[in-house]
C-alpha cells in the first residue's frame, strides 16, 4: 500500500484569499491547517491564466505550447499524456470529480466525452478517460449537460432559475449586475447551501472514497468550480461578510486618474479593455466596461468571492473528515491549488485575460505531504509552476517521472526548485489576437509580446516583484534595467518548450 | 439590441480529387457520415433536419447545392440563430487533391464559432475518412 493523493483545485482563486497567505476576508482554517503542517508556496505560477490550457498543464505536466491547448475552446487531444493514466497504470484508483474542462463546454453537438458523460454514467465507455476511471462533472451553474446540472434539473428543478445565467440572449458572457451595488456577475442566488455545487463536489468525492477498499491506492482530483465568477453563492451564506466593511484591494487605486496612469504605462490592450474598446478573452463580458466599475462594486465582488472561498474550505474539511474516518489520514498527500487567479479589482479590472501580473499569476499552493513521510513544515519562496504538479504526483506514488513531463518535483524548501517559470498567452477571437510570453526568475517577472492586433511585437512588461509587489511600475523601457531585460528576454526565448506537432484548432468559445 | 455577427472559416486539404470529395461532402443526406456530433440528417425538398448528439433536432434550409461549382450552402433556421449562412466549397487544386473550405456566418457571433469549430473538426474527420480509403 502506497501514499494516496488528494488533489484539490479551485477555479480562478487569488493567492491572497487564504488566511495562510495573509488574506483577511475569508476564514480558511482547514487550508491554513494544511499549510501550517505542510509546505506553503509563496510563488506558485500557472503556465496559462485561463482554464483549459492551465488544467491541461496540471494533467499532462506540459506547457501549453507542448500539450497544444493554446486557448480556451481548444480541446486537449484525447490521446494527450496524463498523469492520471500513469498513476492508473501503476495500480491507483483514479477519479475526477467537479470541474474538468479539458474539452469545450459550448457543445450543442455533444462531441466531447465530458459533455456526454452524464448521459453515460460515471464510468467512461473505454474504462478510463484521460486516465480517470470515475468521472462526475460540474461547472459554475445548473445549465448544460454535466452531472451536477442534470442532478439539479432532475431533483431540484425549482432552483434552476435561481442561478446566474452564464450567457445573455446574444450568447455573450453575461454582463448583468446584481447584489446591492449592481456589480457585474454578482447575483442573488436563493439555492439552499446543501444543493450548491461546492457541497455537491464534496459529497460526490466522499461517496467515491467510501466505495474504495481500505488498502486501495487512489488519486482523486476534487475540482471545485468556485470562486470563479459568477459570484452567486447561496444567499443564506452571504451575510458572513458585509461588503461595506471590506477594504479595497491594495491593487485598486480608488482614484480613476491613478488607475489610468498605471494602465497607460502598460501595453495598449490594458487600457483598451479598461475603456471597453477591446475584448480579447471570451470570458470577459463584452458589454461590460471596466472603467464603469465603482469601489463599492469591487468591495461586493470581493466579499462574495470570500464567501465562496469559505464554503470551499468547509467542504474540504468534510472530505478530510471522511478520509480520517477511513483511517487514511497518515498516508494521504493533499495538494491544494487553483488553475489561475482573478484580477478582482486590481488596476480597476475584473476577471482575467492577457495580463501577466500577480492577480492572475500568483496562486495559492499548499502541499500537505502524507504525515507518515515525516517531512518538516516549510515555506517555499522559490517560484514553482503548476507544470510541477504531475512530476510531484509521480514521486509521491513512487513511479518514474515520464520523459514527456516538463516540470520537476515540487521542492520541500528553498534549496532547490526550477530556475525559471514560464507562462504564455495566445488568443485569436473574432479578429483580435494577442500573444504573450513570460518568464518569472529571481525577483523579476518579464513579459515579451509578439505582434498582434494592437501590438507590434516590441512591447513588454518588466516588474520587480520585491520593490513593486503590485506591478504598478512597468520598467520595460527603463534604461537602467535594459541589461537585465535583455538577459531575461534571451532566457525566455531560449527556454521555450517544444511545440505541439500540429496547431490545434479553436473549436468553441469556451 | 442586435447581437454581433461573426464569420469563422475552417479548411482542410484532402489528398483526393474534388469529385470524390464532393460525392460525400456535397450530399446533404450523408452529413452524419463525416460530421462528429451529428447523428442523422434527413432531407425533404430544401429542408434538411439534423439531429445532434444531444438529441436536439435542428432544422436547416438548403440554399445552394451546386455540383458544378461544388458549393453547398445552408441556413440554420432554429430560433437561437438571428442570422446564419454556412458555406462549404470543394476546390480543385489541380494536382489530384482538394481544398475543402467551410465558412459560417452567424448572428450571434458565438454561434459562428460553435458551428465552424465543429465543422473544422469534421473536415479533419472527412480527410481521415477519405484518405483512409481508395
Amino acid at each position: 500500500m502506497g501514499r494516496k493523493i488528494l488533489l484539490v483545485t479551485t477555479d480562478q482563486q487569488r493567492y491572497d484569499t487564504l488566511g495562510c497567505n495573509g488574506g483577511t476576508l475569508a476564514r480558511t482554517p482547514v487550508i491554513d491547517g494544511l499549510a501550517a503542517a505542510g509546505v506553503r508556496y509563496e510563488r506558485a505560477i500557472p503556465q496559462s491564466v485561463v482554464c483549459m490550457p492551465s488544467r491541461s498543464t496540471i494533467l499532462t505536466g506540459q506547457h501549453p505550447t507542448t500539450h497544444g491547448v493554446w486557448m480556451n475552446g481548444v480541446p486537449l487531444p484525447i490521446d494527450a499524456p496524463s498523469v492520471a493514466a500513469v498513476l492508473h497504470d501503476a495500480g491507483y484508483r483514479t477519479a475526477l470529480i467537479g470541474k474538468a474542462h479539458f474539452e469545450p463546454y459550448f457543445d450543442p453537438f455533444q462531441r466531447f466525452t465530458e459533455n456526454q458523460m452524464a448521459r453515460i454514467g460515471t464510468v467512461p465507455p473505454n474504462g478510463t478517460h484521460r486516465g480517470f476511471e470515475h468521472l462526475e462533472f460540474a461547472t459554475h451553474g445548473v445549465a448544460g449537460m454535466l452531472h451536477y446540472a442534470r442532478w439539479m434539473q432532475a431533483e431540484h428543478p425549482e432552483t434552476l432559475g435561481m442561478f446566474y445565467a452564464a450567457v445573455d440572449q446574444d450568447l455573450q458572457v453575461n454582463s448583468a449586475g446584481g447584489g446591492d451595488t449592481g456589480a457585474v456577475q454578482v447575483h442573488v442566488n436563493n439555492v439552499p447551501k446543501e444543493w450548491y455545487h461546492t457541497e455537491w463536489v464534496a459529497d460526490r468525492t466522499i461517496s467515491w472514497l467510501d466505495g474504495l477498499d481500505a488498502d486501495d491506492d487512489w488519486f482523486c482530483w476534487m475540482s471545485f468550480p468556485d470562486p470563479h465568477h459568477p459570484w452567486d453563492p447561496p444567499e443564506s451564506e452571504v451575510g458572513r461578510i458585509d461588503w461595506r466593511e471590506v477594504p479595497l484591494p491594495a491593487g485598486y487605486p480608488e482614484k480613476a486618474s491613478d488607475r489610468e496612469a498605471i494602465l497607460d504605462a502598460k501595453p495598449r490592450h490594458w487600457r483598451l479593455w479598461y475603456d471597453g474598446t477591446l475584448v480579447s478573452n471570451f470570458e470577459a463580458p463584452a458589454k461590460w466596461v471596466p472603467a464603469t466599475m465603482t469601489a463599492d462594486q469591487v468591495r461586493e465582488v470581493n466579499a462574495r468571492n470570500a464567501v465562496e472561498c469559505e464554503l470551499i474550505d468547509e467542504a474540504l474539511g468534510r472530505v478530510l473528515s471522511a478520509i480520517a474516518a477511513r483511517g487514511w489520514t497518515d498516508d494521504v498527500d493533499i495538494v491544494f491549488t487553483t488553475d489561475h487567479g482573478e484580477l478582482q479589482g486590481d488596476f480597476g479590472l475584473m476577471f482575467k485575460g492577457p495580463y501577466h501580473v500577480d492577480g492572475l499569476m500568483r496562486l495559492p499552493l499548499v502541499w500537505h505531504p502524507a504525515p507518515s513521510v515525516g517531512l518538516a513544515p516549510a515555506t517555499v519562496t522559490t517560484p514553482v509552476g503548476l507544470v510541477d504538479l504531475a512530476p510531484t504526483f509521480c514521486a509521491i506514488a513512487g513511479v518514474e517521472t515520464p520523459s514527456w513531463m516538463q516540470g520537476q518535483q515540487l521542492p520541500h524548501n528553498d534549496d532547490s526548485g526550477p530556475e525559471r517559470v514560464l507562462t504564455e498567452w495566445d488568443s485569436e477571437l473574432f479578429g483580435v489576437d494577442v500573444h504573450l510570453r513570460t518568464i518569472t526568475r529571481d525577483r523579476w517577472v518579464c513579459t515579451a509580446y509578439r505582434a498582434g492586433t494592437v501590438h507590434d511585437g516590441s512591447e513588454g512588461e518588466l516588474y520587480d516583484l520585491v520593490d513593486d509587489p503590485l506591478q504598478q511600475v512597468n520598467r520595460w523601457d527603463d534604461p537602467s534595467q535594459r541589461s537585465l531585460r535583455d538577459d531575461l528576454v534571451a532566457d525566455l526565448w531560449d527556454s521555450q518548450p517544444e511545440p505541439h506537432p500540429t496547431r490545434l484548432q479553436l473549436q468553441a468559445p469556451v | 439590441m442586435t447581437a454581433p455577427r461573426g464569420s469563422v472559416r475552417r479548411q482542410v486539404r484532402i489528398a483526393r480529387p474534388p469529385d470524390k470529395v464532393w460525392a460525400i461532402a456535397g450530399d446533404p443526406t450523408r452529413l452524419a457520415e463525416w460530421f462528429p456530433g451529428i447523428v442523422s440528417a434527413t432531407v425533404e425538398g430544401t429542408t434538411r433536419t439534423i439531429v445532434t448528439g444531444s438529441g436536439m433536432p435542428m432544422p436547416e434550409e438548403i440554399v445552394t447545392n451546386d455540383p458544378l461549382q461544388r458549393r453547398f450552402q445552408y441556413r440554420i433556421t432554429a430560433p437561437m440563430f438571428q442570422e446564419h449562412l454556412s458555406t462549404l466549397d470543394v476546390l480543385d487544386l489541380e494536382d489530384g487533391t482538394s481544398l475543402v473550405v467551410y465558412a459560417a456566418d452567424a448572428r450571434p457571433a458565438t454561434l459562428a464559432l460553435v458551428i465552424a469549430g465543429a465543422a473544422g473538426n469534421a473536415l479533419e474527420h472527412l480527410r481521415t475518412l477519405m484518405e483512409g480509403t481508395d
